[in-house]
Parts: structure tokens; C-alpha cells; sequence
């Protein structure tokens, strides 16, 4: 379901089928929905099994990576003696990207369902929900369904009846875009400056507390109960394209489109149909111009790109970008793509967490050269100068921060160069000027 | 909104006392009572201590509606840290106040998306209806602060606003002055 908006019929609702019903938030209500059926049905699995069913699925993370989620949980090894955990990302933070919120918004419990079959196929008694300290509104309803899910003995010592422990923490975080990255998110649990780690070891070597755990994104492990209910096959076989990609995936719809929202959508739908019909196409009189399709830390496209794209993790490197966390920002023909680009490079420097050199040093350097291009007093020269920091800034640092802020700045002067060569020669911002006159 | 947080904003920002370096005014500690019960059963979720720290933070802030070097150093003994070590972490973090802020404390989503859909115009329209003038000055009747924040993760409803621990989606500079009447 689109939410806000009523579901499109091309749609395909699985994790958005109750967006928009308070009555599914409840845990009677989401019982009436068929819920904790899957948990039940998983505490009479191996955790084995469990595994194997969901990499038969073809299930992979939702947060950006595409890691294969069946692989990732076989990582963790049973029975070594340690404790083992289970972190869930609810710090969505990548602009354009606000699906799991919705999730957490409508069906608290749907998370809570995942997250414990999640931990149990682990190995893990303890699962923490660390959920970003701006979302102030699903935190409390997770808190609220994680209290009915402990007072109906879903959780605890004696999970279902089962003689296994899941405990499930809401945990929330206090403003740092970093700590969505696992190994900073890790850090931050630990009551730490969210820091990224240097990997190796893995978090499924060392992670929280320097123990074995896995971290999964709050849409993968609500898919996970769908997947035990209705079986692996059934998964697989939602694939309009690539055999790699599929299930269904939520995509968030922003920026200057008539229908922004939420749409649920078999993986490999055509991005030309959706973005003119499914989210109702530009606004009166305006033209699309330029598309982030996986939040902001991946290429953009322009639209001849886009609308040739096939929604699946395939289908958008075949295009020269990625599906990411499916946070699509659209921009029309009234906005400057190098006003934007420049927003963006302000917000990886603020959100850098300044421990790499070329990181601290290359957000804030690229943003001073960005912002000048905009107020109309750069230079050709800057391009050059541009394209070397992104370089100097690209796979030479402990997470990909920095990466991500050369990604708008280099694809854009790949695809929107005549704009930023028409604030040089004209020496201010055109848009900004045809908007005042 | 608790007495505590209307005495610090009432407070000159600028005194000594306020700003929790100097004990003219005594401290007084925040974890008694039902706060120290809930700092307790908080302690439980966590296989060691400073696990806690960022929720002990959110408690402090919850109270007092900053969080002073006084409370730092309380939370740090709570947890047998260092106060320099809860101050790092304190300054990590762009949601814990390290000073007195209005009784409203305004964050407006400004990144990208929002910056499409007008974001800046709202902007402007908090910062005159609320006398604040400038981002992250006090508006003079101590009522409100407005910053400019990196998103807040509801591009779809753009433009998101929070004020306190409200969250209000698709703000508009036609619907501020209505929206500004509920905090008085």
C-alpha cells in the first residue's frame, strides 16, 4: 500500500498490507492477521532449518547492501560456547529512505516476529532494536509491542512455551547518521561514540561485546514471518527479471513527484511505470529531470537511464546505479542539481564521523567547493579539483561515508556537467534567479 | 513539560550556575528515587554497565531538559566511567543538549528531499513567527529555538518538523502560525 495513499492494483502488499490500520498494531489485532503463526511455527524448526529456508528464498537485506540473509545468519555458529546477538537497524537515516518507519508505524509486531524467529535461527537469546533517536513516534509503539509481546509470554525466558529465551531491547539512538552503519551502530549500543569499526573481524566474529552477531535491517526480518507461512518457493518466485532479486520491496517516493509514499513492489517492476503511474508522475506543468533511486549515497540518473531501469539489485547497476535502501528522491525541471548536489555534500560532512582523514577533510572540502559553484564564483578548474578529492575519498576509508559523498558530486558532473558549467559562465545560479525574477 | 526544564530556560544561558560548572546553585541529582528504580531495571537489558549510557542520557535530558557537565559527571560515577569519557560521547551526538535551549526546541529537516519540496521557506517562516531571528538563537520570550537539522527520515512528508519529542509531518509556511499556537 502506498501510504498515505490507498494501494495501487499493480501493487504488491505483503509487509504494507496493514499500513494504515491502527487495529494491526495491537497484538490481538495482529494475531487476527495471522500473526506470531510463524514464530510458533519456527520454534519447532532447528535453527538450521530456519536458515536454509530463508537462503532458499532468495531473501536479501533490505538496508542496502543486498547481502544474502540466508548466508549472513549461517555465519553464526551454534553451540561454540558464546553468547551470540541480534542487532536490528531501525536507524534509517539515508535521505529519501522512510519504509522502515512505516513498518515500526503500522506493524510493530511484525518486526518483533521476525526479529525473535531471527534470533532464535542464530542463536541468540538477546536481540536489540536500536531505532534512531528522531523517530520518537515508532519508538513508542515498539516499546509499547514489545511490553504486550513480553506480557503475552511471546518473549522472554520461556518464549511461546518453547523452554528457549528471546529477549528483544528497543534501544534508541541520539542523532548520528553514522550509526546505521553496522560496526558504528555496534558501538553505539556499547554506550560508545558511534564510530565505525575496521572489519576484519566480521560481527559475525566480533561484534556486540566482542561476540558473535548478526545485524539485519528492520524490512528483511519483517519478510522473514512471510517466508516461513507461505514457503520459500513462494518467494522465489516473486521475480519479474533477475533469478537474484526477489521478494517484494518497499520503495519510499520523494522529493518533487505527485504521489510521494511508500509502494510495495515485486522486485524487477519497470521504473518508468512506476514513477508515471504508480506515484502519478511529475507535478502540473513540470518535468522530471533527475533520479536518486536508493537513497542518496548511490549514482543519479537521469531520466532516459531511469526509464529503461528494472527494479531489482541487478537492474539498477545494469543502469549505472543501485537499488540501496530503495529511498527514491525525484527531482523536476525546476530544481538546480548543483544546489543539491552541494546539500547533499553538506550532509556528509556533517554526518562524518571525522576518524578518516580523506573523510573529514574531503566532505567539508567538497561542500566549500559545491556551495561556491552555487553562489555563481567557481571555476572550471573546480571540476578537476572535484573529481581528484572524489577520488582521493573512495575506497580508502573504514566505512563507505565517504564514498557515498563523492557518489552525487561525480555522477552529477557526469550527467548534469551544463549546469554546473552555467553557473561558471554566467556566474550565479540560474534557477535561483529565474525563481526571483 | 517538567518544572525543571521551564527553570532552565529561564535561566540567563550565560551565568555560571546554568551552565552547571559551579555549584552556587546546588546540584541536584537526577537518579533517585523512581529515576535510580528505572536506571536499575534499564541495567538488566545489558551484559555491562556503559551499555546504559546513551539511555541514562535520554533520562537526563527527559528531566532536565539539557544535560549539564553536573549531570555528566553523575552519570559517569552511576556507571563507573570517566566524566571526560560520558562528555565524548555527550559531544558525539547531535540530540543531547549541552546547554539550556526554548521551551520549544524546534528541528526542521532541511537535507535534500525536503530542500525540494520548500524546506528552506519554512525555514524562514519559523524563524520569523517565532522571534527566534536566527538558527539556534532563543526566541526573547525563551519560548522557542529552531535548527536546521540533516533528515529526519519522512522525506514522504516533507516538510518533517520536530518540536520537543513531537513529530509533525508535511509543514508548510502557510500552516506555522496555526501549528506554533499549540506550544505555549
Amino acid at each position: 500500500m502506498g501510504y498515505p495513499h490507498k494501494s495501487h492494483p499493480k501493487e504488491t502488499p505483503i509487509l504494507s498490507k496493514y499500513f494504515g490500520e491502527p487495529q494491526a498494531r495491537t497484538l490481538e489485532g495482529w494475531k487476527q492477521r495471522g500473526g506470531y503463526r510463524a514464530l510458533q511455527q519456527a520454534l519447532g524448526m532447528t535453527p538450521a532449518d530456519i536458515v536454509n529456508v530463508v537462503k532458499e528464498s532468495g531473501l536479501r537485506g533490505r538496508g542496502g547492501a543486498g547481502f544474502p540473509t540466508g548466508m549472513k545468519w549461517s555465519f553464526m555458529k551454534p553451540g561454540d560456547g558464546k553468547a551470540h546477538y541480534l542487532c536490528v537497524n531501525a536507524d534509517e537515516s539515508e535521505p529519501g529512505t522512510f519504509k522502515d518507519r512505516e513498518i515500526m508505524r503500522w506493524t510493530p509486531h511484525a518486526l518483533i516476529e521476525g526479529t525473535a524467529i531471527g534470533a532464535y535461527a542464530i542463536g541468540a537469546e538477546t536481540a536489540y532494536i536500536y531505532i534512531r533517536g528522531e523517530f520518537t513516534e515508532p519508538l513508542r509503539i515498539m516499546e509499547d509491542a514489545v511490553k504486550e509481546a513480553y506480557a503475552a509470554g511471546l518473549l522472554g525466558a520461556n518464549a511461546m512455551g518453547s523452554g528457549k529465551r528471546i529477549d528483544v531491547h528497543v534501544h534508541r539512538g541520539a542523532g548520528a547518521y553514522i550509526c546505521g552503519e553496522e560496526t558504528a551502530l555496534m558501538n553505539s549500543l556499547e554506550g560508545r561514540r558511534g564510530n565505525p569499526r575496521i572489519k576484519p573481524p566480521f560481527p559475525a566474529v566480533a561484534g556486540l561485546f566482542g561476540l558473535p552477531t548478526t545485524i539485519n535491517n528492520v524490512e528483511t526480518l519483517a519478510a522473514v514471518p512471510h517466508i516461513l507461512n507461505n514457503g520459500a518457493a513462494w518467494y522465489k518466485a516473486m521475480s519479474l527479471s533477475s533469478p537474484k532479486s526477489t521478494g517484494s520491496k518497499l520503495f519510499s517516493v520523494c522529493g518533487n513527484v505527485t504521489r510521494p509514499g511508500n509502494y510495495e513492489v515485486t522486485m524487477g517492476y519497470p521504473f518508468k511505470d512506476f514513477l508515471y503511474d504508480m506515484c502519478g508522475g511529475p507535478l502540473p506543468g513540470r518535468k522530471f529531470k533527475a533520479v536518486i533511486p536508493g537513497g542518496s549515497s548511490v549514482p543519479i540518473q537521469s531520466m532516459e537511464e531511469a526509464e529503461s531501469t528494472l527494479m531489482d539489485y541487478e537492474g539498477f547497476v545494469a543502469k549505472g546505479t543501485m537499488l540501496g535502501s530503495g529511498g527514491v528522491i525525484v527531482f523536476d525541471d525546476s530544481q538546480c542539481m548543483v544546489r543539491h548536489i552541494a546539500r547533499l555534500a553538506r550532509f556528509y560532512a556533517h554526518e562524518s564521523c571525522a576518524q578518516c582523514t580523506q573523510c573529514r577533510e574531503g566532505t567539508a572540502w567538497t561542500t566549500k567547493i559545491m556551495e561556491r559553484i552555487e553562489a555563481g564564483q567557481g571555476t572550471f578548474q573546480d571540476f578537476e579539483t572535484l573529481l581528484e578529492i572524489g577520488d582521493n575519498m573512495t575506497g580508502k576509508t573504514i566505512c563507505v561515508l565517504s564514498d557515498s559523498c563523492a557518489v552525487p558530486v561525480v555522477s552529477g558532473l557526469q550527467k548534469f556537467r551544463h549546469e554546473f558549467e552555467a553557473h561558471i559562465t554566467g556566474k550565479r545560479c540560474p534557477f535561483r534567479t529565474a525563481a526571483a525574477a | 513539560m517538567s518544572a525543571q526544564r521551564e527553570g532552565a530556560s529561564q535561566a540567563d544561558p550565560l551565568s555560571h550556575a546554568s551552565r552547571g560548572n559551579v555549584g552556587e546553585i546546588p546540584y541536584e541529582p537526577v537518579f533517585v528515587g523512581a529515576m535510580r528504580d528505572e536506571l536499575n531495571a534499564l541495567l538488566g537489558r545489558y551484559p555491562n554497565k556503559m551499555a546504559a549510557l546513551l539511555p541514562a542520557l535520554w533520562m537526563v535530558q527527559r528531566e532536565r531538559g539539557w544535560v549539564s557537565e553536573e549531570a555528566m559527571v553523575e552519570v559517569a560515577q552511576l556507571l563507573e566511567l570517566t566524566p571526560a569519557y560520558v562528555k565524548g560521547v555527550v559531544t558525539f551526538y547531535t540530540m543531547y543538549h549541552q546547554h539550556p535551549v526554548g521551551r520549544y526546541f524546534i528541528q526542521v529537516c532541511t537535507t535534500s528531499p525536503c530542500l525540494a519540496c520548500g524546506a528552506d521557506k519554512v525555514v524562514e517562516s519559523l524563524l520569523s513567527q517565532t522571534g527566534c531571528g536566527d538558527l539556534g538563537a532563543t526566541s526573547p520570550d525563551g519560548r522557542f529555538t529552531v535548527i536546521e537539522v540533516e533528515c529526519l527520515g519522512a522525506c514522504g512528508f516533507a516538510t518533517p518538523i520536530m518540536v520537543n519529542e513531537e513529530f509533525i509531518e508535511s509543514v508548510t509556511p502557510e500552516k506555522v502560525p496555526q501549528i506554533l499556537t499549540r506550544f505555549k
